[in-house]
């Protein structure tokens, strides 16, 4: 840690008793912030404390309702829609905005292409893509097609498209979501060396481990309000958790409880094959949770949309219970009691321009009516029930889910899952973009529905949610589970080995 | 006070203006003003005469707008009506011309009914086109479009096929000219189509099924949905609508040609963008259709009382109506 180097720093960015409302509803309470030169701040809240909103003031996308914006020490009114970008200031959004068939360079210059005699000079723009990407250190050709790049290296053009632009203040929102632990370390070491060299990052991330390892200060906010801004090294996870939630974190995860051996099998695959996932055998007993770790790419996704009948499979058999579920049929493994809840909330889960019941009940219609009738008062009683089960809370009961805050979607789309009453349930990233509050109500709702009998796979990147609530761990590696830990062998460092290819068994 | 009774007070009263959806109350704003300028161009206008003239003549538009609505909401587009129209009513004249059946009556139920099989069948044909066959709605029914229009010029020698039987005309004759309660027949039935149309979209799974598919067909297909089905009923639903407004076109002129209906998927497509369903699927508005075929036919109307707009403009005027709502709904979506 670095906390020194900005210590005394000139301060190049600064919010001022800053406030903004939407529609009448107060976001931001008279919030300040202060960046300094050659700093990384990390800004930690829960969804909902405020951060995107500051983000977005800062860097012009929003005005504030009262309060100012001080660049570089002077009063200034930020020009909007990105055009802040000439001021040096720059956010990297959490989806891309490149260009997929565009080469590196294009993306770099797109919006300011240099020309000679009124033709492109791309011999120009191609060296000088070079020569910031060889700054970085970064090894990817200025000729490839964006398309092709893994996503670490797209946000690393994003990253030397900003450097390009004389970034000096780089706003950064939740930039490891989608990385790998290689890519993520990868990335933090670019953002060192432009540390070194002036540059402010604010990063905006619910890892904690991250934000202790990268950051020199942390601001926490908390229901729009401002908490504390305090050096990272005076802090730790327990603390910046603590002040982002207000109240004692007694324990993120609930107790395990072991299902006993001879209780029944309640899913069974074996063999299970598609183009990508080979020859996967595993079974979940009743009220177990079964993880399922491995790093991205390594087929989980595939092999869990195969067992829900989202995807057709090559070979191998799938039952509940004994009885054998019919491949590529969604509505068919809904029915024997097998329920997917995607990871991808935004594209896969809900409608984002449909109500909470819309959503709800989408999976479940047949629940709420007969002959293809719906009861609109059967569809607003199991929104109340899931309401009050799931605690999601919203101020208006009619706003459409792409207004509510990423928690609030993620108890909904559990909500809309738990409606089909499944018995086996398949989370997939159960806990992706969301604060630590409503991660670990997540984790109580999922160990309590393992209490009554249900069997949980866990899909998570996140090893600690993997140990913490797991009894057991398939590890899968290229397309194949390498192994199935129990007990003892449950550790970062053993899932490391196994998803790295150190070390493998063949499958309990 | 009951708990309900509290709880329905309650939610009366949280409903502010701003609540209020303006898209789908636009259309019926935008058909409100026409009455009052159509009232200020002619005094005849507004007499209940006229109006009702100008609700039987929407009817054809009308009833078709209301089964592109299923297809729109569900994401997809049809471009094939106006030749389906054609198709379907020269299969049913030539039936009847055929003389399969003596009876006049039982010819009559027998054509109807083949009608709506026909229909039923060309919709069918266009959404396995698009489902099964994965092909952009836009093309696949351009293509059929094609198809049905070519088949009726070929059915008709390229000339008109008129209904022969004297007994079946007069018969039949009522389906548009006559009234039910003092309400011209083709009014009754936009109603009644709507009505149902409404009830299906609105409160049944299908119709949930459709927006679903048609503002998201990955969360759709993650929630179980058969996408493709959901899309191939509502291209379905738009062939029977199709066949519900050529009932009501034979027995108007007792004639069809290879010129019948076209550009009618022009207006069909208005009707249901005017009416505030978004082009992009996902949001079904079905009043909101009826409401822009009224306002199609309205704009004609007035067009035709007034005497500073030649008539001969129409097609640009309803041309210009489709691109002014387009925006109108984008800068309502901003708002909002």
């Amino acid at each position: 840690m670095n906390s020194d180097v900005a210590d005394g720093a000139p301060v190049v960015l600064a919010a001022r008793r800053v406030s903004k409302s939407f529609n009448g509803v107060q976001v931001l309470f008279s919030v300040n912030f202060e960046l300094r030169a050659g700093e990384i701040h990390a800004l930690m809240g829960e969804n909902g404390a405020g951060k995107s909103t500051l983000v977005k003031i800062l860097s012009g996308f929003e005005q504030p309702t009262s309060g100012e914006i001080l660049l570089d020490g002077q009063p200034i009114k930020l020009p909007p829609n990105g055009q802040a970008e000439a001021l040096g200031i720059v956010i990297i959004h959490q989806e891309f905005n490149l260009a997929e068939h565009l080469t590196v360079s294009e993306s770099l210059f797109l919006g300011r292409e240099v020309t000679r005699f009124g033709v492109l000079d791309r011999k120009f723009m191609r060296a000088e893509t070079r020569r910031v990407l060889d700054q970085l250190g970064s090894h990817v050709d200025e000729n490839a097609l964006i398309s092709s790049l893994s996503i670490a290296d797209k946000q690393m053009v994003e990253i030397a498209k900003a450097i390009s632009r004389d970034a000096r203040i780089i706003f950064m929102d939740e930039p490891t979501a989608v990385l790998s632990r290689e890519e993520t370390n990868y990335l933090f070491r670019q953002v060192r060396k432009l540390r070194e060299r002036g540059t402010s990052f604010v990063f905006v991330s619910h890892k904690l481990d991250e934000v202790m390892e990268l950051t020199d200060r942390v601001t926490v906010l908390r229901d729009g309000q401002w908490v504390k801004t305090a050096p990272t090294s005076i802090l730790d996870g327990e603390s910046i958790a603590q002040l982002m939630v207000g109240r004692e974190l007694s324990s993120l995860y609930p107790a395990k409880q072991e299902p006993s051996v001879d209780e029944d099998v309640m899913l069974s695959v074996t063999g299970l094959s598609t183009h990508y996932v080979q020859d996967a055998s595993f079974d979940v007993r009743k009220g177990e949770i079964l993880g399922f770790s491995g790093l991205i790419g390594s087929g989980r996704t595939e092999l869990m949309e195969a067992v829900a009948g989202l995807r057709s499979r090559t070979a191998g058999e799938v039952s509940v219970r004994g009885t054998p579920v019919p491949a590529g049929d969604v509505h068919a493994a809904n029915r024997v009691g097998i329920a997917y809840m995607t990871k991808d909330r935004k594209h896969k889960g809900l409608l984002l321009n449909s109500g909470m019941t819309a959503n709800l009940t989408l999976q479940s219609l047949d629940r709420h009516g007969d002959h293809g009738y719906l009861s609109p008062k059967s569809e607003a009683a199991a929104l109340e029930r899931a309401r009050r089960r799931f605690d999601i809370r919203v101020r208006d009961g009619r706003v459409v889910a792409g207004r509510m805050s990423g928690g609030n979607q993620q108890k909904l789309l559990l909500a809309k899952v738990m409606e089909t009453e499944p018995d086996v349930i398949i989370i997939d990233e159960p806990t992706r973009g969301i604060d630590v509050g409503t991660k670990q109500q997540i984790y109580h709702f999922i160990s309590a529905l393992a209490r009554d009998g249900k069997s949980i796979i866990v899909v998570s990147s996140e090893m600690p949610e993997i140990i913490g609530l797991c009894t057991r761990v398939a590890v899968m590696r290229e397309g194949r589970i390498v192994g199935i830990l129990e007990g003892e062998e449950i550790s970062e460092q053993e899932i490391m080995r196994y998803s790295a290819g150190l070390k493998k068994k063949t499958a309990a | 006070m009951t708990a309900s009774e509290d709880a329905a007070e309650t939610s009366a009263r949280g409903r502010t203006w701003r609540d209020i959806d303006l898209r789908a109350v636009a259309p019926f704003a935008a058909l409100a003003l026409l009455l009052i300028v159509g009232a200020l161009v002619n005094p005849n206008f507004i007499g209940l005469n006229n109006l009702a003239n100008v609700a039987t003549r929407s009817a054809f538009i009308a009833i078709i707008a209301v089964g592109a609505t299923f297809v729109i909401s569900s994401g997809d587009l049809d471009l094939s009506v106006g030749s389906m129209v054609a198709f379907v009513a020269s299969i049913m004249i030539l039936f009847m011309n055929s003389g399969a059946i003596a009876d006049p009556s039982l010819m009559l139920a027998a054509a109807v009914a083949l009608t709506i099989i026909i229909g039923a069948g060309c919709g069918l044909a266009n959404g396995l086109i698009t489902t099964v066959g994965k092909i952009e709605p836009f093309i696949a029914t351009l293509g059929t479009m094609g198809i049905y229009r070519g088949l009726t010029t070929w059915l008709s020698q390229g000339g008109a096929i008129t209904l022969r039987e004297p007994e079946l005309q007069a018969l039949y004759r009522p389906a548009y000219f006559g009234s039910i309660l003092g309400v011209p027949v083709p009014i009754v039935v936009i109603l009644a189509v709507t009505i149902v149309a409404a009830f299906v979209l609105y409160r049944t799974r299908y119709g949930r099924h459709v927006v679903a598919v048609g503002s998201n067909s990955d969360v759709a297909r993650y929630s179980g949905i058969p996408v493709n089905r959901v899309r191939t009923i509502a291209f379905v639903i738009q062939g029977v609508c199709v066949a519900i407004a050529v009932l009501l076109y034979v027995p108007r002129l007792g004639s069809t040609s290879a010129t019948t209906g076209i550009l009618w998927e022009l207006q069909a497509i208005t009707a249901v963008v005017v009416g505030g369903t978004a082009l992009k699927g996902g949001a079904g508005r079905v009043w909101g259709t009826i409401c822009g075929a009224f306002i199609l036919e309205l704009v004609g109307n007035i067009m035709l009382l007034s005497n500073f707009i030649s008539e001969y403009l129409i097609g640009a005027i309803q041309g210009a109506i489709i691109i002014i709502a387009m925006l109108v709904q984008r800068s309502l979506v901003r708002k909002s």
